[in-house]
């Protein structure tokens, strides 16, 4: 649905993209992320049209992003990262100008806007000058726009950036209740974003590709095979070293930060049996989990230079 | 042009839901009914003054002594005016990166500048339109030329059509709105003064300094003379100043 290969932005000597390759699926929320000044917000600009490209290619619901501009335009919604809004207008007004250049024929504009206004919950707001209404409902009314034409692609940027927690959760069910048929891109900095709504990622660091798949392929291509818990207890004594020492198929048992990490040989799984024995010896169980590098450390790895593509 | 049309509604939208337009078209209500006033006092004296002679009672003519000098202040009242009316046009909407909206939108630059442009030419029809209440009186008291009067506004508008070429092109280049006014204002009296180089140049520069400059072209409309090299300078100036924005806006991309 969305391709793009060997795409290079350059802002005079300022290389803002470098190579970046990626593809996402029909029907796919993904996500774009990368710390600030990354790239992500030059790459969602030439996928839609805004900036042209130093060099590549783009493709957007098969429609050459460089060659077939306007067909790409109309199947495309696009939050930019500061909402394009006109704050003398009110939210139906704004709306409605949208609707138009959008080119939604007269006799759909109406119910367009009525159906919008309902999917990102702005009928409280409708009439009220967008100047002002709150953040939280302006980066909904930037969401309405985008989403009018019923478009078949979603791109937003940052859509949850300086909203409250309980707004941010509100953007996000919102995000997710658009996926069905629509393709969606969205770019972040933050990683629980792409945890929480996305199906797959690309991640970007200085405009160079650092990885991308579902968010299964990536913990697992980059997870370090290792088999084991890492275990926290209310009583961490040398005793209960040993007892984990002695069981069957342990190979290692070294303390850990207040706790204890257990591997075992790959293959095996002794979860059931670590937690029967700490069940029987009355330890006390505070915290347990599964040893491997998860996506977060995978991020500040790659993010902080660690680690190439 | 459906598009252009939705562009066109959003901008007078604008102007007219924003005090802009209100206080622009005030202000210049004002000036110009100070002129008229002045001008036909102006005008009524002398005629008093000249019904003792015969001769010159003959000379008397109202669109020569009220309308020709009316129209010329006119015109600089609208050198003042309407770079405030297109300093907005294309500057804000970089500047609370609507710009953003408009080039993502299936829409062309050109439909974007046309929509904006006419806009701008509404709000100066609107008030050419509303000076017209100056000639109720010297119809209802006088007896002066329509077809010359008309032709008057005919170079009025054109003028200010050429105006906001030159007012929309500077309002592309930059996103702060003072920066375009006053790069429209510049360039536009010096446009407006260049025939006075014309005085000391040489035969070839003469011409040519004579033919660029606002003023010469605006004087023979004023007394009704229609003269299609004065429309073609115009349309020309106005054309011209949307091609540069055209240009401009399409180079954006690239950068």
């Amino acid at each position: 649905m969305i391709e793009v290969k060997h795409l290079t932005k350059k802002y005079g000597d300022l290389v803002a993209v470098n190579d970046l390759n990626f593809k996402v699926e029909k029907g796919h929320i993904w996500g774009l992320l990368g710390p600030n000044a990354a790239g992500k917000t030059t790459t969602m600009r030439i996928l839609t049209g805004y900036l042209s490209a130093t060099d590549g290619q783009a493709t957007v619901a098969d429609f050459d992003v460089f060659e077939q501009p306007n067909d790409v335009k109309k199947v495309i919604g696009y939050l930019p990262e500061s909402v394009p809004l006109y704050p003398e207008m009110t939210v139906t007004e704004y709306l409605g100008f949208v609707a138009d250049i959008k080119q939604i024929p007269k006799a759909k504009k109406r119910e367009a806007i009525e159906k919008t206004i309902v999917t990102s919950g702005l009928q409280s707001v409708r009439g009220r000058l967008i100047k002002n209404i709150s953040r939280g409902y302006r980066q909904r009314v930037g969401i309405a726009q985008a989403l009018i034409h019923d478009p078949r692609i979603l791109i937003l940027d940052e859509p949850t950036t300086g909203l409250d927690p309980a707004q941010i959760i509100e953007i996000r069910e919102l995000i997710k209740s658009l996926k069905g048929e629509r393709t969606i891109i969205l770019s972040t900095h933050i990683l629980a974003e792409v945890t929480q709504t996305c199906d797959g990622a690309v991640i970007i660091n200085d405009g160079f590709l650092m990885a991308s798949g579902s968010l299964e392929e990536l913990t697992a291509s980059f997870a370090v095979k290792k088999a084991g818990v890492h275990i926290r207890l209310r009583s961490a004594s040398a005793e209960a070293s040993a007892l984990f020492k002695n069981m069957a198929g342990v190979k290692d048992v070294r303390p850990q930060d207040g706790g204890f990490t257990i591997e075992w040989s790959p293959g095996a799984d002794l979860r059931d049996d670590v937690t029967r024995l700490v069940v029987e010896k009355d330890m006390g169980l505070l915290e347990m989990r599964p040893l491997g590098m998860n996506i977060e450390d995978l991020y500040l790895k790659i993010i902080s230079g660690g680690m190439p593509q | 042009m459906k598009n252009i049309w939705a562009v066109f509604k959003k901008e007078t939208k604008c102007y007219f839901t924003s005090p802009v337009a209100y206080v622009v078209i005030f202000v210049f209500l004002i000036l110009t009914g100070f002129f008229f006033h002045s001008l036909i006092s102006w005008f009524n004296t002398q005629s008093m003054q000249m019904a003792q002679n015969p001769y010159y009672m003959q000379q008397i003519n109202i669109n020569q002594m009220v309308y020709s000098p009316l129209f010329h202040n006119i015109s600089i009242i609208l050198l003042l005016v309407i770079p405030l009316l297109t300093m907005r046009l294309l500057a804000e909407e970089k500047k609370i990166k609507t710009d953003e909206l408009l080039y993502t939108s299936p829409i062309s630059v050109l439909q974007i500048i046309l929509g904006k442009y006419l806009a701008a030419l509404f709000v100066l029809f609107v008030m050419l339109a509303l000076t017209g209440v100056y000639s109720l009186f010297t119809f209802a008291y006088g007896n002066p030329e329509l077809p010359a009067i008309l032709c008057g506004y005919l170079g009025l508008f054109l003028m200010g059509a050429a105006f906001m070429g030159v007012g929309l092109f500077f309002s592309s280049l930059t996103e702060n709105q003072i920066v375009a006014a006053v790069l429209t204002f510049g360039s536009l009296l010096l446009f407006w003064i260049l025939n006075w180089a014309a005085f000391s140049a040489g035969a070839f520069w003469k011409d040519t300094l004579n033919y660029l400059s606002f003023f010469q072209h605006f004087d023979d409309l004023t007394r009704g003379i229609l003269d299609t090299s004065d429309l073609v300078y115009y349309l020309s100036f106005a054309f011209f100043g949307l091609f540069l924005t055209h240009s401009v806006l399409q180079s954006r991309r690239w950068r």
